[in-house]
């Protein structure tokens, strides 16, 4: 039988938000004559400084070992409390949260009898948690000033720049044998005329210059081991030489593919119809009037969304169901481009922009307006009936509804169709072997927290930045690459991190390595070991996620995580179900 | 539909997820929606590590139901979580049965941090199918 512990509980009215449902101080008193409970009492509001001091005292005075607040979700005041628990000299990790508010009084606003009964019933449940709590610690790892940047497109050469500003070392490696990425390919951009090679080109000369920043072309990651602050990382130079590096996080920028249609979609294949990155080129060559197959090029067809905001379908089982962001943007960008063309050679081009939605949004709009202003058509489709591209007399013909007519048809001789073909993730199977970053429904790489984390993966340590993580224009790319130059710089310029102590846990006793738990566990956080002749399990603490995928499928039972224990949660169940005592 | 309220309703343990349904199950409470306090949540990390012996205990010692609010395809920790936790409630559905246990007191949805609404229709309906389910 466990000890008697001495633990304080606190029930919160949430200045009514609580208590006008739930009879806050019938809980405190219920729960004030049980077991291991040394006081119970109620705060108006608990995350109040003044109450939390009046906790802080009564901690000291009572000298508990153990606390619980009922208050509002966990997602609020957690951390408020654990703070409070470890300034009244109590291991933060022995406090349990709660949830009084979200999860009772305001779901259950018409029973008081009802919410104060599961409200005693959620106090005990924490009670017996807290109960079974014991000191932990987190892991303290020191961390090693220097950063690994993926990828020397614009959003990994940006934050390389950043990060050596900072005073951290920045070793950048890129697969290609050029730094710059698509930046680099993709001629001027809008909606300020900037020249992308030119754009690639300062960035790279002003790496060239930092003495706190490597660049390595031809440069794979092969190997990766370690954890946040303290990763060994392998990088294959040109195909053969393998280069050993020790850094303390990672930035993963490793951008994205253009989408390539398939043959026939939207007449995809037939002589004239160009992807939009195949246009640019055309225009960045293009010297005098705008040609195609030795004919000047009289009209011009842009097809919007292909490859993107796709629906499943017999020719598209795995549709792409995200925007691109910024192909509304690039290919009315490439009608100023286009009229540019015709008014310096003197050529007249008709054009016609065949939109779903025109997404040039904040003041990219000046983009979309720019190009109306200068002569360029837009029709609208709705996807129920896409346009259609199809040879006619050496030329080509696009039908097309035009829903702002009516539905009406129209057919559209052109020359040139473009498609404006979005983004799609990049084949990076070995990488992804590698770093093990999750990915959402779309393939890119995703984020902890679409809002509030966005640029952390569930890797610690490990940011993306830029069209790895998803669709974005420039802008948006470097501003996510100096978000992750933020959190990385956070990180690594304190030189140690605490990481959550709670971890997988292994009886070694009871395991007799079968290997389950290791097949289970995607982070490499299981490892084999010996015990004298006998190999077991030994859980990795700076590489464990704490998920717990690996405990249901321990055939001996022989794994937890700290803070959600088998003998924690059972007793939890228990006191779940205890009648409530009648105050 | 009314939700089953008082004393008689069937008593439902909910297993949530720290990230992603707990959150969910929040926002029922932020949106001032309702449902019967005979629900009761507990939140683990990740439904992946829910072990099936949790839920025959709880059924055993007095839980109508079980619900798995799952992180489904949103979970930040395992790309297959879904399949996982599928797999566990296959796994405990077996053990209910040896248990004598009907396998409809267990189940799962993939809740979002958005799901309000579906939490609050998914504990309805499961009140309602738990008060025909004999063993």
């Amino acid at each position: 039988m466990t000890e008697e512990r001495r633990i304080g509980v606190y029930v919160c009215h949430c200045g009514g938000n609580i208590s006008d449902y739930v009879d806050v101080k019938e809980v405190a008193e219920t729960l004030a004559g049980e077991a291991n409970v040394e006081v119970a009492s109620t705060h108006l509001f608990a995350c109040s400084d003044a109450s939390q001091q009046e906790m802080i005292e009564q901690i000291r005075e009572k000298n508990l070992d153990g606390l619980v607040i009922a208050s509002c979700s966990p997602k609020l005041h957690m951390f408020t409390f654990r703070a409070m628990a470890e300034r009244a000299g109590l291991n933060p990790y022995e406090y349990v949260h709660v949830n009084l508010r979200e999860q009772c009084s305001w779901v259950h606003k018409g029973d008081r009898p009802g919410a104060t009964a599961k409200g005693v019933n959620l106090v005990r449940a924490g009670v017996a948690k807290a109960a079974l709590t014991h000191p932990l610690t987190p892991l303290r790892i020191e961390t090693q000033p220097r950063v690994l940047v993926i990828g020397a497109g614009a959003a990994g050469m940006r934050a390389a720049l950043a990060l050596a500003d900072m005073g951290l070392s920045v070793y950048i490696i890129e697969r290609e044998s050029e730094p710059g990425g698509w930046t680099a390919k993709v001629g001027r951009m809008g909606p300020d005329n900037r020249s992308g090679p030119e754009v690639a080109a300062n960035l790279f000369e002003r790496i060239r210059e930092h003495q706190h920043i490597a660049l390595f072309t031809d440069a794979e990651l092969t190997a990766k081991s370690g954890h946040i602050g303290d990763f060994q990382v392998t990088v294959r130079l040109r195909g053969e030489e393998d280069l050993s590096l020790n850094v303390g996080a990672i930035i993963v920028a490793t951008g994205f593919e253009p989408y390539r249609p398939r043959a026939g979609e939207y007449g995809f294949g037939l002589p004239g119809v160009v992807t939009l990155q195949e246009f640019r080129r055309m225009l960045e060559a293009c010297e005098g009037p705008l040609t195609h197959n030795g004919r000047p090029v009289r009209d011009v067809g842009f097809v919007y969304c292909v490859g993107s905001r796709q629906e499943e379908g017999e020719d598209c089982p795995e549709p792409n169901a995200h925007c691109s962001r910024f192909c509304c943007m690039a290919t009315s960008f490439s009608a100023s481009l286009l009229h540019e063309v015709e008014r310096k050679s003197n050529q007249t081009i008709n054009q016609y922009h065949l939109y779903r939605d025109v997404r040039t949004y904040g003041r990219l709009e000046t983009v979309y307006t720019q190009a109306r202003a200068d002569g360029a058509l837009y029709l609208r489709w709705d996807p129920a009936s896409p346009p259609r591209v199809e040879p006619r007399d050496d030329r080509l013909a696009v039908t097309v509804k035009d829903t702002l007519l009516g539905d009406e048809e129209l057919e559209i001789g052109a020359d040139l169709v473009v498609l404006a073909t979005g983004m799609v993730p990049r084949q990076n199977d070995s990488l992804n072997d590698i770093l093990k970053i999750p990915k959402s429904k779309d393939g890119f790489y995703n984020e902890i927290h679409i809002k509030l984390r966005p640029v952390e993966t569930a890797i610690d340590g490990v940011c993306i930045a830029g069209t790895a993580q998803g669709p974005k224009n420039l802008a948006e790319s470097v501003a996510s690459a100096l978000a992750a130059v933020a959190r990385t710089g956070a990180l690594l310029k304190k030189g140690f991190v605490n990481l959550e102590p709670l971890v997988a846990k292994i009886d070694t006793g009871r395991c007799v390595w079968c290997g389950e738990c290791f097949n289970a566990c995607p982070y490499g956080a299981i490892e084999k070991i010996h015990i004298g002749e006998k190999e077991v399990a030994m859980a990795i603490e700076s590489s464990c996620k704490g998920e717990g995928g690996c405990v249901p499928v321990c055939p001996r039972d022989a794994i937890v995580i700290e803070g959600y224990r088998d003998d924690q949660i059972m007793a939890m169940i228990d006191a779940s179900l205890e009648e409530a005592v009648p105050a | 539909m009314t939700p089953l309220d008082g004393k008689g309703a069937p008593k439902i343990l909910v297993f949530s997820t720290n990230a992603i349904s707990d959150p969910g199950i929040d926002r029922a409470g932020s949106a001032h929606l309702h449902y019967s306090p005979a629900v009761q949540v507990i939140p683990l990390p990740c439904s992946s590590g829910v072990k099936p012996s949790w839920i025959v205990h709880a059924l055993e010692r007095g839980f109508e139901g079980v619900f798995i609010a799952a992180c489904g395809g949103d979970c930040a920790f395992l790309p297959d979580c879904t399949t996982r936790t599928a797999t566990l409630v296959t796994r405990a559905q077996t053990m209910m049965k040896e248990h004598g246990i009907s396998p409809k007191r267990l189940k799962m949805s993939g809740l979002c941090s958005v799901c309000a609404d579906n939490f609050v229709a998914h504990m309805n309906n499961f009140q309602e199918e738990l008060q025909c389910v004999e063993a």
